[in-house]
């Protein structure tokens, strides 16, 4: 038990490092701009006087670790300062949003967790049938797909010919969770599409190279019965790689939630990251990259404790 | 009856349906991009029409946002994007296998240093990565044909270092080095030719992914600018009509997904065959 305790702090250690020296990357990459911030945002007609007196009003003239340091620790209170394009608060802009995209990623990940795992073992088992080809041959299209087309062909088909949903993502903070569902199901639905393919294949693999092992064949050489080899035996072991598949696939989501949200105009905070790119707000567009990225490495962080946690040779040493 | 069937007719017989479909898009598709110029019935940004007209004679299908034609752009639109896509490729390729390669070779802190470095790039989504990127450098071509190609670079390198460290301890190399031959030439002569046949299977998926990359950009409206046709672009600005039913908008979606899908199919092919696993 002391040897697994060890281990998980060891990785939330690590965890931390990684997403301190991440953050140190996306704030340093903003020194790497050709002249500095004041030109980048005022232009090139700006006169000298304007930049002077924008570069004071930000603080640009103080030496970059001190602004880092003032940055990061205002990230961790929550206030990642004003957006240059509205002048309104960063956290403000991106609270909400971000809880709209963690419920289209949830409900998402909700559909295709469990749908995923099933093809997947039924795949593994029934390795090389009719199923497990077609299965194949569909997976690898669609994971083959950019996700804009899963989403148009869905709007076109369940939206405009069917008029089942709704083609637009019609959300505000005063939506009902029933209409919030209806309203997101086209996103969640070409999310799922995409994310499930991955994953199904994944865990495909996993449980293969499981099945593969001399215990298992030891298994079913003293005569245990099929069911018995898969839940005693394999099952107990699959868990790790099997949440391995879903965090990376998880993370997968972040990447295609931000395009998902741009065809549906959904009010996440993907699409405000592609607004304040176009718009070049920096701060802005540092801090949703930091949200996204601390995200993605909460996931792995998740995947790693979990597959140490659930490992039957670490829980019962000899 | 074994040695009458030629070798040829054998590799089609035992090449799967989806492999032989995907060679033969592939093929169609540089064949358009090649021959561009000349397939196309309009010039790439000439304005011939109205804007978004319907389907006819004079335009098979229909114009765009400014009057230009679907046909032509989508036509145009193979030759930028694959161009634009396969340079990338080549490029990440050049500087992942390079890193890679030296990080295998020279081992020690180089390779500590290389390494670290490409943690840290993996350790923010790609898309991420590359819209606070092309924040900074801005939309221009170049900038955006760099971004993605360092992106995919690292991903690239972790698979050519592995790769290359399983030779690099092989009895070959060990003599090469005993004998005196310099650092390029061990990795050119011994290390390069037996790294080769996974790295090239890996960019026919690294191709895919750096092509998907830069048609969702497109489509952001973060990549390829107008006036050049694109696909991702072209999606983008006609993406309205498919709220009246009309499938214009998929074509250039549809043009993306059929190539993609069919570069998968010939690597995943090319993987089993790899794998030596058998019925």
């Amino acid at each position: 038990m002391k040897a697994v305790l060890a281990m998980v702090v060891q990785r939330l250690l690590l965890g931390l490092l990684t997403l301190l020296i991440v953050s140190v990357v996306i704030f340093a990459s903003v020194e790497l701009l050709p002249g500095d911030f004041a030109e980048a945002i005022l232009g090139q007609a700006a006169t000298e006087e304007t930049l002077q007196a924008y570069r004071d009003e930000l603080g640009l003239e103080r030496p970059a670790v001190e602004r880092y340091v003032e940055w990061l620790g205002g990230a961790l209170t929550g206030d990642f300062g004003q957006s240059l394009a509205s002048g309104q608060p960063i956290s403000e802009l991106i609270g909400a949003r971000f809880g709209n995209t963690i419920f289209l990623a949830a409900m998402a990940a909700a559909i295709a967790i469990p749908l995923a795992l099933t093809l997947g073992i039924l795949a593994a088992l029934w390795r090389n049938s009719i199923f497990d080809r077609g299965a194949s041959v569909t997976t690898l299209t669609a994971i083959s797909f950019p996700e804009f087309f899963v989403a148009y062909v869905l709007i076109l088909v369940l939206a405009i010919n069917l008029q089942i949903f709704p083609a637009l993502a019609n959300i505000s903070p005063d939506t009902g969770v029933l209409d919030r569902l209806y309203n997101s199901a086209l996103p969640a639905l070409t999310l799922t599409l995409v994310i499930t393919a991955h994953m199904m294949r994944m865990t495909r693999a996993a449980i293969i190279n499981l099945l593969a092992l001399p215990y298992v064949e030891m298994a079913r050489l003293k005569g245990a019965t099929p069911r018995r080899v898969i839940v005693r035996h394999a099952l107990p072991n699959a868990i790790a790689p099997i949440v391995n598949v879903i965090a990376l696939n998880l993370g997968y989501l972040i990447t295609g939630v931000v395009i998902v949200e741009v065809v549906f105009v959904y009010p996440g905070l993907g699409q405000l990251l592609v607004d304040s790119v176009a718009r070049r707000d920096l701060p802005l567009v540092q801090a949703a990259c930091l949200v996204f990225a601390a995200t993605f490495i909460l996931l792995n962080l998740i995947a790693d404790i979990a597959s140490i946690v659930s490992n039957p040779r670490l829980l019962r040493p000899r | 009856m074994t040695d009458l069937v030629s070798p040829t007719l054998k590799l089609l017989r035992t090449t799967p349906p989806t492999a032989i479909f995907g060679v033969l898009v592939v093929f169609a598709y540089a064949f358009v991009a090649v021959f561009a110029p000349w397939l196309a019935p309009y010039g790439e940004s000439e304005i011939v029409g109205g804007r978004h007209e319907v389907w006819s004679q004079a335009h098979p299908l229909g114009t765009d946002q400014v009057g230009r034609d679907m046909l032509t752009r989508l036509i145009y639109g193979a030759r930028n994007t694959l161009a634009i896509a396969f340079l990338t490729t080549v490029l990440a390729f050049a500087l992942g296998t390079l890193l890679g390669l030296l990080a295998a070779t020279l081992g020690r802190w180089a390779d500590q240093v290389i390494s670290r470095i490409v943690d840290v790039i993996m350790a923010i989504p790609a898309l991420i990565f590359a819209l606070l990127l092309l924040t900074i450098f801005g939309t221009s071509l170049t900038a955006l044909v760099l971004v993605i190609a360092v992106l995919d670079a690292a991903r690239v390198f972790r698979l050519a270092r592995a790769v290359a460290m399983g030779i690099v301890v092989m009895d070959y190399v060990e003599a090469a080095k005993l004998r005196g031959e310099g650092l390029w030439w061990v990795i050119r002569h011994e290390i390069l030719p037996n790294a080769a046949p996974p790295l090239v299977a890996e960019f026919g998926l690294r191709f895919c992914f750096v092509f998907l990359s830069i048609s969702a950009l497109s489509f952001l409206g973060l990549g390829i600018q107008p006036p050049l046709a694109d696909w991702g672009s072209m999606v983008r600005e006609n993406a309205t009509l498919i709220t009246f039913g009309d499938i214009t908008p998929l074509l250039p979606a549809g043009a993306i997904a059929l190539l993609t899908v069919s570069v998968n199919f010939i690597v995943d092919h090319m993987l089993y065959k790899a794998s030596g696993l058998k019925e």
